[in-house]
């Protein structure tokens, strides 16, 4: 089993409600050092088999046509999950 | 004249729609997301809801769906659409609009009775209307903050292609509210207060409050929206 990790980011000059709420709660807990938040969405993609270059080309396509709209957002990466990793999960 | 209005899993505003293309004295036909084709309609209304449960972004999923694949190149041919809310999202989402939409910059739900001024009335969908018309219709949504980069936008201007803007100053803008943090700006955080855009060939429409539930007598602020009903049925008849 193999897995690719999506990684997608609104853009920096988008503004992100999400993470600022998430900022406004922070000081609550006491933490006060974090000026600012951004909050990305993480995919997951699991195939059977190894991750090869043709999955993670077609990994890619999907993270540009549907995963992310370009518009608004960056994909940030697009990556296979290292084995071991996977043996810990 | 045949409308067709496409029903999404989630979509909540078909009925109103359908409704209210019937109020104009056209006949609604509903369509099915997982239809290959358009039926032969004269024009679609993607209507408002939560298409796919909205889980990826506001449309995303709607813009695959069967019924897209033959919508999409229709459009692109001239077929009148317009996109309410959620349909709206869809259009951008299919990129046959410009921009994008995101969370309202107050992070929450909006719903009121809203002021727009119709800043194209030469689109299939705006024809009834004068430039410069002020009129009210209802604004409902989660995720209406309308954004675009700095060229799109000015592309936008240039080709008169911002449809309606919301109203946020001067008479008749609506009063401040306390939950309404950021009253003095567009009511979700629009660039530019932009409620609505069209294509360069004016057939494509899309905007975030919903001219189907400003039809009727005894229901909503007004019957405002009637006229984006009855503009397209002039526009199918002269098309």
């Amino acid at each position: 089993m193999g897995i690719v990790v999506v990684d997608v980011m609104l853009k920096s000059e988008i503004l992100d409600p999400q993470g600022q709420a998430v900022a406004g709660a922070l000081p609550r807990l006491g933490f006060n050092q974090f000026t600012d938040v951004r909050q990305g969405k993480r995919f997951v993609l699991t195939v059977e088999g190894e991750v090869t270059g043709q999955v993670l080309a077609a990994a890619r396509e999907a993270a540009e046509t549907m995963l992310s709209n370009p518009v608004i957002e960056d994909v940030v990466s697009v990556r296979a999950e290292p084995q071991e990793a996977q043996s810990h999960a | 004249m045949r409308i067709g209005v496409v029903t999404f899993p989630g979509s909540l505003d078909d009925h109103d729609a359908c409704r209210a293309v019937a109020a104009a004295g056209g006949a609604p036909v509903r369509l099915w997301h997982g239809d290959d084709s358009l039926s032969e309609v004269d024009a679609v209304v993607l209507p408002g809801g939560f298409s796919y449960g909205d889980y990826l972004r506001a449309g995303a999923i709607a813009r695959f769906a069967p019924v897209m694949s033959a919508l999409i190149p229709a459009a692109r041919g001239g077929l009148p659409v317009l996109g309410i809310c959620n349909g709206f999202q869809i259009l951008c989402e299919s990129h046959l609009l410009p921009g994008a939409m995101i969370q309202n910059d107050h992070r929450t739900f909006i719903c009121r009775a809203q002021r727009l001024r119709v800043e194209n009335a030469t689109t299939a969908w705006t024809s009834d209307f004068e430039q410069g018309d002020q009129i009210t219709i209802v604004l409902k949504n989660q995720d209406g903050q309308y954004v675009a980069d700095q060229r799109t936008l000015d592309e936008l201007e240039g080709q008169g292609r911002v449809a309606f803007r919301y109203v946020v100053d001067g008479p008749g803008a609506p009063a401040p509210r306390t939950y309404d943090r950021f009253a003095r700006r567009s009511p979700n955080g629009s660039y530019r207060d932009i409620a609505g855009v069209t294509n360069a060939r004016g057939n494509v429409v899309g905007l975030m409050p919903h001219p189907e539930h400003a039809i009727e007598e005894g229901y909503g602020p007004t019957l405002d929206g009637l006229k984006f009903f009855t503009s397209v049925l002039k526009s199918v008849v002269n098309a």
